[in-house]
């Protein structure tokens, strides 16, 4: 098991590997997410009170869930990157930065195409939503980051400790931010109110969570290939990877 | 780097030797110390120009503006924090002494926080007036930005000593530090609000107090990391 | 009892490897000058040597003793005056006595402008300044980039001797030099252009 690990920090060895886990892995997550969608979009039944709008949650919740967890994933591998200096966990982390951000772009987005037809507009601040702003710069910081240095190796390690720095107030922004809604909160609706999920939407959505933590590893994992057929562009063993396939 | 020391090893002394010269500079250059304050004189003056003079809209805004432009002007500090010891090779020399660079790191941003946060803390008062904060709100005030302000120097330490390095690293500080000193923020302003409308005040401070706490142990180990990673770009 | 070894040392600056396979060997005594043009990586290696940078250092590189680097930036501040520099530098002995170092002030001929503020000084008596910690330190090795910059005749001699005086007392010293060395057959050399990366 420890020798598998530490096979995947040669870049050769990952590049063959994750060559051929792509392969499988791609189109069992085109799978999950078609039929996710279609479970999700079409065949579950319709909200009492939102009616059809209400769809979007299943692209919204699991982009948001899965940024969420993109933000951890980011941050150990470059937690990896500076304890063990595994150049690796550096690319995974890069790799793994820009994904994060365009889901949580994404989940923004929904988040404001569903709010328009349940609250009437289309960008509301509750507690969730302006969190999900919060993580969004978070991304943006580290990804701005590593563009700006000019040694890359350095530019790495830096980023490793900020996305360390983050996680460890990931939490506090959270949990504050829900208690800043709390305290301010207008006396009318709850935006985000905790009604029980009818088993019937709630195991597309489960599903449809998994299928964006496999859309996420594929995405991350065909990231840093190309950073790595990037990178070693001159070496013969990417050369040789490359004509043979 | 750690190596035998000949001569006296106490770490207090070193702490105190870099806390002093750093006070010494402060104390030789008031500009560095004084523009911050200016800032934040100003652009509490701009608010209600911008909303208009109405006593009751600017003392129910008062609490968040103040603090808004408290960590605006705490961004201004951050930026300037490390850069003219990152140019002279003072952080050089700090990397190489033999104690803790996080140690000699936090003795700097003390000197720092009493020179700026510290004043702002004391002076606030006068601008929560100016606004129209009710009287009995001003020591909530005051405390909530003696805590909070060595948060958002603690933070923004951390932010500056990733950014010392890059030309022209004033906004991208901005764009780090940001969303670590929301809560922050957060916790501060209200602190205050509870403060105007006789509410439980002293939650919030705690919580602030809390951050600040962890700030002091934590954040100097990054901005330890941070500086040494700097001086490898 | 060698002061500071490298064996195999390679320097990296962003994707560009500068040295490969340097060795040095520094024992009490040595007086070693680095050569090579502009650029080649003799800062850069002075930096590893020092231990300021670590990223982008190959090889091994082990310190058996204190060391005193004197970089192209000396840790000066302009606006405080030239004691509170000395006495308060980051690097500096703690426990240090205001009055050792007024006395090192008065050997590089800075008796008098204690008081004055370091940004209103001359190019060289700024210099100086950062020269008066060679006199006041008590490290063995002495790894200086480029210390005769900025200095006219009499401050070139007077470091000359200074760095004589060190290693003949048994210490060492690494330094860099645009200028032809004074020290001609006295000194050993490392030419960085053998360990360059074509």
């Amino acid at each position: 098991m420890w020798s598998f690990i530490h096979k995947l920090g040669s870049p050769p060895w990952f590049y063959r590997f994750s060559g051929t886990f792509i392969r499988w892995l791609l189109p069992i997550t085109v799978g999950m997410l078609v039929c996710g969608a279609i479970w999700g979009l079409l065949i579950a039944p319709p909200d009492f009170r939102q009616g059809n709008s209400y769809r979007i949650i299943y692209i919204h919740v699991p982009a948001a869930v899965v940024a969420l967890a993109g933000y951890y994933v980011m941050a150990f591998a470059g937690a990896v990157s500076l304890i063990w200096r595994i150049k690796m966990a550096d690319v995974a982390m890069r790799a793994a930065a820009p994904v994060g951000a365009v889901l949580t772009a994404v989940a923004l987005v929904t988040g404001a195409i569903w709010g328009k037809p349940t609250w009437g507009a289309w960008w509301v601040w509750d507690a969730r939503i302006t969190s999900m702003l919060i993580l969004f710069f978070l991304y943006l910081g580290v990804v701005a980051l590593f563009e700006a240095y000019e040694n890359k190796a350095a530019a790495a390690k830096a980023c490793a400790v900020l996305s360390l720095v983050g996680t460890v107030n990931i939490p506090i922004i959270y949990k504050s931010v829900d208690w800043w809604y709390s305290l301010h909160q207008p006396a009318s609706i709850k935006f985000t109110g905790e009604s029980a999920i009818d088993a019937s939407m709630l195991y597309p959505l489960l599903l449809m969570i998994v299928a964006f933590y496999f859309l996420f590893a594929c995405a991350v994992l065909l990231n840093m290939r190309a950073e790595l057929v990037w990178a070693h562009r001159q070496s013969s063993w990417l050369r040789q990877a490359l004509g043979a396939a | 780097m750690l190596w035998p020391d000949t001569a006296d090893a106490s770490l207090w002394r070193a702490f105190r030797r870099q806390f002093v010269r750093h006070g010494k500079s402060l104390l030789a250059t008031p500009s560095d110390a004084a523009n911050p304050l200016l800032f934040f004189f100003m652009v509490v003056t701009l608010f209600p120009i911008g909303l208009g003079p109405d006593p009751d809209l600017l003392a129910k805004m008062a609490p968040g503006i103040l603090w808004v432009v408290a960590l605006l002007s705490s961004l201004m500090v951050s930026a300037k924090l490390f850069a003219s010891d990152f140019e002279d090779g003072s952080v050089e020399q700090m990397a190489l002494a033999p104690y803790p660079l996080a140690v000699l790191a936090l003795a700097e941003v003390s000197a720092h926080w009493l020179a700026t946060g510290f004043v702002l803390a004391l002076t606030a008062p006068l601008f929560g007036i100016m606004l129209g904060l009710p009287i009995h709100a001003l020591p909530a005030l005051v405390a909530s930005l003696f805590l909070g302000t060595q948060c958002l120097l603690l933070i923004g330490a951390v932010g500056s000593a990733l950014t010392v390095s890059i030309r022209r690293g004033g906004l991208l500080l901005s764009l780090l530090i940001l969303p670590l000193n929301i809560p922050v923020l957060i916790f501060g302003s209200a602190a205050v609000s509870e403060a105007v409308q006789h509410g439980n005040v002293l939650s919030w401070l705690a919580l602030l107090a809390a951050m600040a706490l962890a700030a002091l142990v934590l954040a100097p180990l990054a901005v330890g990391a941070a500086l040494r990673i700097s001086l490898d770009n | 009892m060698a002061l500071i070894s490298a064996r195999g040392v390679s320097i990296e600056r962003g994707d560009r490897r500068l040295l490969e396979g340097v060795g040095l060997v520094v024992e009490p005594g040595h007086l070693w000058q680095l050569l090579g043009p502009n650029g080649v990586g003799k800062s850069s290696l002075l930096r590893a040597l020092a231990g300021v940078t670590t990223l982008g250092v190959g090889g091994e590189i082990v310190r058996e003793t204190r060391m005193l680097y004197l970089g192209h930036a000396a840790a000066i501040k302009r606006a405080l005056n030239p004691v509170d520099n000395l006495l308060y530098h980051p690097a500096s002995d703690a426990g240090l006595a205001r009055e050792t170092v007024e006395e090192a002030l008065a050997r590089v001929n800075l008796a008098g402008y204690e008081a004055v503020s370091v940004g209103a000084l001359s190019a060289g008596q700024q210099r100086r300044v950062g020269l008066a910690r060679l006199v006041l330190s008590q490290a063995q090795l002495w790894i200086l980039d480029e210390p005769f910059t900025a200095l006219d005749t009499a401050g070139c001699q007077w470091l000359e001797a200074l760095i004589r005086e060190h290693v003949s007392a048994g210490g060492a010293v690494i330094f860099t030099s645009h200028q032809a060395s004074p020290f001609g057959a006295s000194q050993q050399q490392l030419d960085l252009m053998r360990h360059v990366v074509a």
